[in-house]
């Protein structure tokens, strides 16, 4: 590692001061330029890291990592083709879910500490907290509630206190501040009073991710964020995590679009078939062979908002481009042996 | 008329007997259960029984009256903690499985042979044999009471003098009703704060209205004890009184916020750091507490049997639930008042103008039922939301 890194430093907070402002982009490449492209990588300052999580349903291997490393202060990107095992995964290390290796070397751990047995809200408490790829909007709750909902150690969230109101009042006015603050950056302030059902898809995205940030997270882990978002939100969206990041907070997310892959991660990490074939920076990354194969296909540059492609003689075109291919890898593995 | 005036005093009778206020308090505590936290529990009337019992037989063994009433509770403490926790951590359906199971189990439990020493078999435990420390209580000396310089029961004596505290009854209750609407319709379009006060004294003096005009025009006497049944009455309804305080504090504090939320969804819960399976335990302790408490009361004025709390009662108690409005305050109260005296109108009025012909006195009973159940199926298609209950909360499929 050609980086000076700070030692891990086991608070919650952010180390960014050590390797520089991350919000500076050079910086960020500067800080993972040192790291390794190959699949388990270790990187100058991990929050997270994971040891040998395999999870099995029946006869098939959903997961199966060996060792990941997540750098603290970067947005990171799991992409893979579908059934990769992405939000398996995400389940697996957010408690949502039990390894089948718990117990046989399954080691995981945020923040220097270990999270092997904790269950899911406790793994939220510690700061690290997820959003899910079908959003869990409380539907029959205003969206304030919602986000109130959100907020950490509440006093009134003890029976034993909850009935008597001067014990919570005041930090309750707390929250509702600190939720209508959230709210504004989201521009969800005027439906505030709406009923979380009432809200549209995106919205409703963005209500969710602005009701995990009230949990003041160390790390969150977005399970994609832009699916059924329309462009001019996924605009917004991509601006919001970014400045997530510039904060100082760790960013994980899952995604199958890949300009925003490209757009705004610092790191990417491919799973395929419950494996992490490779790492990388986002622009890199998509040149490795292994990547190609496994989730983007030959034609990953074609341009897929093509019309053309939709036409008969194109798509004859291209499978026969395929099979010209699948014929020359033949000859190649016969020559091989 | 007189023959009318005699079925609205059967009805008035059903409506502030403290047979509904035990009821109610069963399905204030039902409301924290299935209304705000959303677990479904078919057991509500296995709470009641246990309370019952642990009350009962705590005095039969000549423990004091508070105490007996705390181990009622307690025990349904326990009961909570056997059925939740193996079933707190599963989906929701396991738990109705194991309420109505063990609910049944409890019954049958009480009607073995084995434990008549303590529960009476399928006799039960006789009136006479609990109740002397709770009458003994009574302040409100025997027989009729003096409220105001008149004998209740002489004010209310003339059918014209009841008409006329008929009418007026249902001029408070019209009243009330527009002053409400309008209240409502205010709060949507501009909120005024300044306001809002006049009307809601208006609505305050129309309920004393409405609570003296029933009070003279129904003179009530208890049946079934020999003491002043209104001494059973007023205990029993301020207990209903205190339950829905007790739950109007506990839903509007961050505590009744995590119970909305567990309902809407607890994996989303968890996913926000809450700790879901103690906030549901705490939740199924708190129903169950008030439906142990329901049963304590509706054993005041008769005896500990345990047929007469079966499932057929938790179902009494979820139509009740459904009719008042889920998860709010005041609908369960409302509907327990509504469904029982609704059941007696119908019978009543049946008994009364259809003839014997048609309908035998004891058809008019399962008739009764008949409607209350039509129109329970009606209220479910057409006001899903119940009486009291927001409309827009439905918008949703959740």
């Amino acid at each position: 590692m050609s980086e000076p890194t700070n030692p891990s430093t086991p608070s919650g907070t952010t180390t960014t001061d050590g390797q520089g402002d991350l919000a500076d982009p050079a910086a960020r490449r500067a800080l993972m330029s040192g790291v390794a492209q190959v699949p388990g990588a270790e990187k100058p300052d991990p929050i997270l890291s994971v040891d040998r999580i395999t999870r099995h349903f029946g006869g098939i291997t959903a997961v199966d990592v060996e060792h990941l490393e997540v750098q603290r202060g970067l947005i990171t990107a799991l992409i893979g083709p579908n059934g990769a095992g992405k939000t398996t995964f995400f389940n697996l290390i957010t408690g949502f879910d039990k390894p089948s290796s718990a117990g046989k070397g399954a080691h995981w751990s945020f923040n220097g500490a270990k999270l092997d047995k904790t269950s899911a809200p406790k793994v939220a408490k510690a700061g690290m907290v997820r959003t899910f790829q079908l959003t869990k909007a409380l539907s029959r709750m205003t969206v304030m509630d919602n986000m109130m909902l959100g907020a950490k150690d509440q006093t009134g969230e003890s029976l034993a206190k909850a009935m008597f109101k001067p014990l919570w009042h005041s930090q309750e006015g707390e929250v509702r501040a600190k939720a209508e603050e959230l709210l504004a950056r989201f521009k969800l302030l005027e439906k505030k009073d709406d009923y979380a059902g009432s809200l549209s898809g995106g919205q409703r995205k963005l209500l969710e991710m602005a009701r995990a940030l009230m949990t003041d997270p160390t790390m969150i882990m977005l399970d994609e964020p832009m699916a059924g978002v329309n462009p001019a939100l996924t605009q917004s969206l991509l601006g919001h995590i970014q400045s997530l990041r510039d904060e100082g907070m760790t960013v994980l997310f899952v995604e199958h679009d890949m300009h925003v892959v490209q757009h705004i991660s610092d790191w990417v990490v491919v799973m395929a078939e419950g494996r992490i074939v490779a790492e990388g920076p986002a622009d890199t990354v998509m040149a490795n062979p292994a990547v190609i194969d496994a989730y983007l296909g030959a034609h990953h540059d074609t341009d897929l908002g093509d019309d053309d492609l939709l036409r008969d003689e194109v798509v004859k075109d291209l499978h026969h481009e395929a099979d010209e291919e699948e014929a020359a890898r033949r000859d190649a593995e016969k020559g091989k042996r | 008329m007189n023959e009318f005036l005699g079925i609205l005093d059967a009805v008035v009778g059903e409506a502030i007997s403290p047979d509904t206020a035990a009821v109610a308090i069963a399905v204030i505590g039902l409301n924290i259960h299935f209304g705000f936290t959303g677990l479904l529990n078919i057991g509500q009337a296995g709470y009641m029984l246990l309370g019952a019992y642990g009350m009962a037989i705590s005095i039969t063994y000549d423990i004091p009256l508070a105490v007996a009433v705390l181990i009622g509770l307690v025990v349904s403490v326990l009961f909570s903690f056997i059925l939740g926790l193996p079933t707190l951590k599963l989906r929701g359906d396991y738990l109705a499985i194991v309420t109505i199971s063990a609910a049944e189990i409890i019954r049958y439990t009480g009607r073995l042979a084995a434990f008549e020493d303590f529960t009476g078999g399928s006799q039960g435990i006789f009136g006479k044999d609990y109740q002397g420390p709770f009458m003994d209580l009574s302040f409100f000396g025997s027989g009729s009471f003096d409220l105001l310089p008149l004998n209740y029961r002489d004010a209310g004596g003339g059918a014209g003098l009841r008409v006329v505290g008929l009418l007026v009854a249902v001029a408070a209750v019209v009243g009330i009703v527009v002053i409400a609407k309008r209240m409502k319709s205010a709060d949507g379009q501009a909120p005024k704060i300044g306001t809002t006060a006049t009307p809601k004294l208006v609505v305050a003096a129309l309920f004393v209205v409405l609570f003296l005009a029933l009070f003279f025009s129904f003179p009530q006497t208890e049946p079934r004890t020999s003491v002043d049944g209104w001494w059973v009455r007023v205990v029993a309804w301020s207990l209903v009184g205190v339950s829905c305080i007790i739950v109007f504090l506990l839903v509007r504090s961050p505590w009744g916020r995590l119970l909305r939320g567990i309902r809407e969804d607890e994996e989303a819960m968890r996913s926000l750091g809450k700790n879901v399976f103690a906030i549901k335990m705490q939740a199924l302790i708190i129903g169950g507490m008030f439906g142990a408490l329901g049963g304590m009361v509706y054993v005041l004025t008769g005896s500990v049997q345990a047929d007469s709390m079966g499932r057929q009662l938790t179902f009494f108690a979820y139509t009740a639930l459904l009719l008042g409005g889920a998860a709010t305050i005041f609908g369960p109260v409302l509907g327990s008042i509504i469904f029982f005296s609704a059941r007696i109108l119908v019978r009543e009025l049946s008994g009364a103008y259809v003839p014997n012909s048609i309908m035998s006195t004891q058809q008019t009973e399962q008739f009764s039922y008949v409607v209350v159940g039509v129109a329970l199926v009606l209220l479910v298609i057409f006001r899903p939301q119940g009486i009291l209950g927001d409309k827009r909360e439905l918008r949703f499929h959740v």
